[in-house]
């Protein structure tokens, strides 16, 4: 009997663009992307299409020369990489509407683009240039113009660029009645560094030492992200083992940033026991990292093509050993966590972002699937190895950081368990992959690659072109999930009191770096 | 509970033996980069930036407190800066406060204003969007003060270097104290750089 292939099934989303954008192809690569040029007036209809079938904006950035406006829409696995070409005095329809993650990334796209292109929308204001940068063209010096909130004993605290603590610049501005918030906007930016452009200048084979330090708390997710988008834009293939010890280092990276917040986390509510073991927990997971593959926070573990480093028996025994030996420490934590009255009055109901709210915002990553929000790339697609490794994802329904803290604790046993499945079933040492061609074809190439990190969705969107001989980025644009959810902390943070405000935002942790770039 | 307890005092206090903090195997490579500008105001180049490259020899905590009352005579409270890191070096920074280094053992305290600062450590490729805070926090610092700067990005502008939206080194905006380079610096590389540097500082600058 012959077999003859399935049938392929098309998705909703695939449907959607083969009627409005005709001329979408499918890039290479672990997930469907359907990639191609969207004519001007289904810029708005695909939009809507896209929305009432459930689907979310990811990103939207404008290229490097300001010629094209991308933007990203995922829907269940697939994802649609459509671009508009811009044209003179055109008025960009808004999608903010649709999308409220919108707002921010089309300010962005805005300073970015030089003043270059006009979206249609009523919050003209800049974001992430403050006037500063040097530049022909630049948002004039000017305080940023925060929305004003009146009335009777209404005032303003404002905190920031530099906080209080060890942490990244940002400004938050509260609008207080009492100790109660009415309001709460943040500006940030204040970390722009100008990435997309520095990568420009280097050879694109070096990309990923930026890739590892846009973030440094994701270094591995970027760092396999941009490596995933220029392997599918080359179209090279990584061996098996490659991409498990990939994923071993990304369920390390996770791990380690899940004990440093759950210990941030007791901290902030007055226990400052859980702080003291769960920071001397993740001491211990930096060092063996350190130790086996060269660096703490594992920057630069992952290259084009490859992993930096390999793993013997020993190593693999020792990882595996930490793994047990952390098991039940994190379940005696969480226990006395949960135990705990003090804790528990602090954590329940606090900031909390309910499921409804969750999607109409569009929050993702682990602070959506504390609010509902049930999408965790590792569970979909064709993205080896977690296709093999039947990943749990956590879910809880409450929004509020006690669901934040339990997503953690879930999501750090789980990924004890993934590390030691892993190291079970780590392939063995294939032949050498033999020299990787490719390296010189002549037209401008697109790759995209998408990762699942411990704060959420990364997605790495890049064009190469062969430059006098050598390969250069054309375009590269990084997509951090705090994008998407810094405006729906600003709506936890509503009706409770500002001394919870640390609680709240440390139960989200979103990223300055990545976000500003 | 009591088992918490017990860990802590086992895990907690002083008791790693000397030796056994890591030193970084990077260190040497990076030195800052000494072809930058420096602006003919800046009361020290570059070039002239103490940089710790080696860590003199293994400490341990208890040690570093003793070393540290020798030096100051009482604590040392540090600001930390971001102009524009990664985290990374925020990261470490925050490792220093673990129960292994136990930074505040040693007298050495993370503190909330630049007003109760003796020592800023500032970290990142020094983004255009932050110089007007950052000269504002090394302002409010009392003298005498100190400023760090901490990983490659404030040592020597780091893969960002200079650019539209970055200055690059530190000492392109501020006189710069000491440079601790590594990306990010290990903790207990940190912790040995600011003793030493303490260590070296002529009596004329210690605080008073
Ligand atoms: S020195 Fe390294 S770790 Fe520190 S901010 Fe720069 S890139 Fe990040």
């Amino acid at each position: 009997m012959t077999s003859s292939a399935p049938p392929l099934q098309r998705t909703i989303l695939q449907r959607l663009l083969q009627e409005l954008c005709p001329d979408c192809q499918r890039l290479p690569g672990p997930f469907p992307v359907w990639h191609g040029p969207c004519p001007g007036a289904q810029w708005w209809p695909l939009a809507q299409r896209i929305h009432q079938a459930g689907g979310r904006l990811v990103a939207l950035w404008p290229d490097a020369h300001a010629t094209l406006l991308h933007v990203t829409y995922a829907l269940e696995e697939t994802l649609a990489w459509v671009w508009l070409e811009l044209g003179k005095a055109q008025k960009i329809p808004d999608l903010s509407p649709l999308f409220p993650a919108a707002n921010r990334l089309q300010r962005a796209a805005v300073d970015l683009a030089d003043f270059s292109l006009a979206f249609d929308a009523p919050d003209q204001r800049p974001w992430l240039d403050h006037g500063c940068w040097l530049r022909e063209q630049s948002a004039p010096p000017q305080p940023y113009a925060f929305v004003p909130v009146t009335g009777e004993g209404v005032h303003e605290i404002a905190v920031g660029p530099i906080h209080a603590g060890i942490i990244e610049p940002g400004h938050f501005r509260f609008s207080v009645v009492g100790e109660k918030v009415l309001r709460l906007e943040a500006h940030l930016g204040y970390t722009h560094k100008g990435a997309a452009a520095r990568w420009r200048q280097r050879p694109a084979l070096l990309g990923h030492e930026l890739a590892a330090r846009l973030c440094g708390d994701s270094t591995v997710a970027y760092s396999w992200a941009f490596c995933m988008a220029l392997e599918a834009a080359l179209d090279w293939r990584v061996a098996e083992r490659t991409l498990w010890l990939r994923a071993l280092l990304l369920e390390r990276e996770r791990v380690a940033n899940h004990l440093g917040d759950l210990g941030a986390l007791g901290n902030d509510a007055g226990f400052a026991v859980g702080l003291a073991h769960f920071s001397r927990l993740r001491e211990d997971w930096l060092r063996l990292s350190k130790a086996l593959f060269g660096h703490r926070l594992l920057m630069d573990s992952i290259l084009p093509g490859g992993v930096r480093t390999d793993l013997d028996k020993t190593q693999c025994a020792l990882l595996h050993a930490q793994c047990v030996a952390l098991e039940p420490e994190l379940l005696t934590l969480r226990d006395i966590y949960e135990g705990h009255a003090g804790l528990q009055d602090r954590f329940g109901t606090t900031g909390q972002v309910l499921p409804g709210l969750a999607r109409q915002l569009g929050l993702t990553g682990l602070a959506g699937r504390a609010s509902g929000m049930a999408a965790d790339l590792r569970c979909h697609g064709n993205w080896a190895p977690y296709n093999a490794l039947d990943v749990q994802a956590a879910l809880r329904e409450e929004g509020d950081v006690a669901a934040r803290v339990a997503v953690r604790f879930d999501e750090t046993l789980e990924s004890l368990r993934l590390i030691r499945l892993i190291l079970d079933h780590l392939p063995a040492p294939g032949p050498a992959v033999a020299a990787q061609q490719n390296l010189a074809s002549t037209h401008a190439v697109r790759g995209l690659g998408r990762v699942e990190g411990w704060r959420g969705e990364i997605q790495v969107a890049l064009q190469l072109e062969n430059h006098r001989d050598s390969l250069t980025l054309r375009d590269i644009h990084l997509h951090d999930p705090s994008w998407q959810n810094w405006p729906v902390l600003e709506h936890a943070i509503l009706g409770n009191i500002v001394p919870d405000f640390p609680l709240i935002n440390k139960s989200f942790n979103l990223c300055y770096s990545g976000h500003d770039q | 509970m009591w088992k918490l307890f017990n860990q802590i005092t086992r895990h907690g206090l002083c008791t790693e033996k000397p030796g056994s903090l890591t030193r970084p195997s990077s260190a040497t490579s990076l030195t800052p980069d000494t072809n930058h500008g420096s602006d003919p105001g800046l009361t020290q180049t570059p070039s002239e930036i103490p940089v710790l490259c080696a860590a003199p020899r293994d400490l341990a905590p208890h040690e570093a407190h003793q070393r540290l009352l020798k030096i100051v005579g009482r604590a040392l409270t540090i600001r930390a800066v971001d102009a524009g890191s990664c985290n990374g070096c925020e990261l470490e920074m925050h490792a220093l406060s673990n129960p292994y280094y136990n930074l505040e053992g040693a007298g050495i305290r993370f503190v909330a204003s630049p007003r109760h600062a003796d020592l800023l450590l500032v970290t990142g490729p020094v983004a255009r969007n932050m110089v007007q805070a950052l000269l504002r926090a090394i302002e409010a610092t009392p003298r005498p003060r100190y400023v760090v700067a901490l990983g490659e990005c404030a040592c020597s502008g780091g893969l960002f270097g200079e650019s539209y939206a970055t200055h690059g080194a530190l000492s392109e905006v501020t006189p710069v104290d000491l440079c601790i380079p590594g990306c990010p610096p290990e903790p207990g590389f940190i912790l040995q750089c600011l003793l030493t540097f303490l260590e070296r500082l002529p009596a004329s600058r210690l605080p008073a």
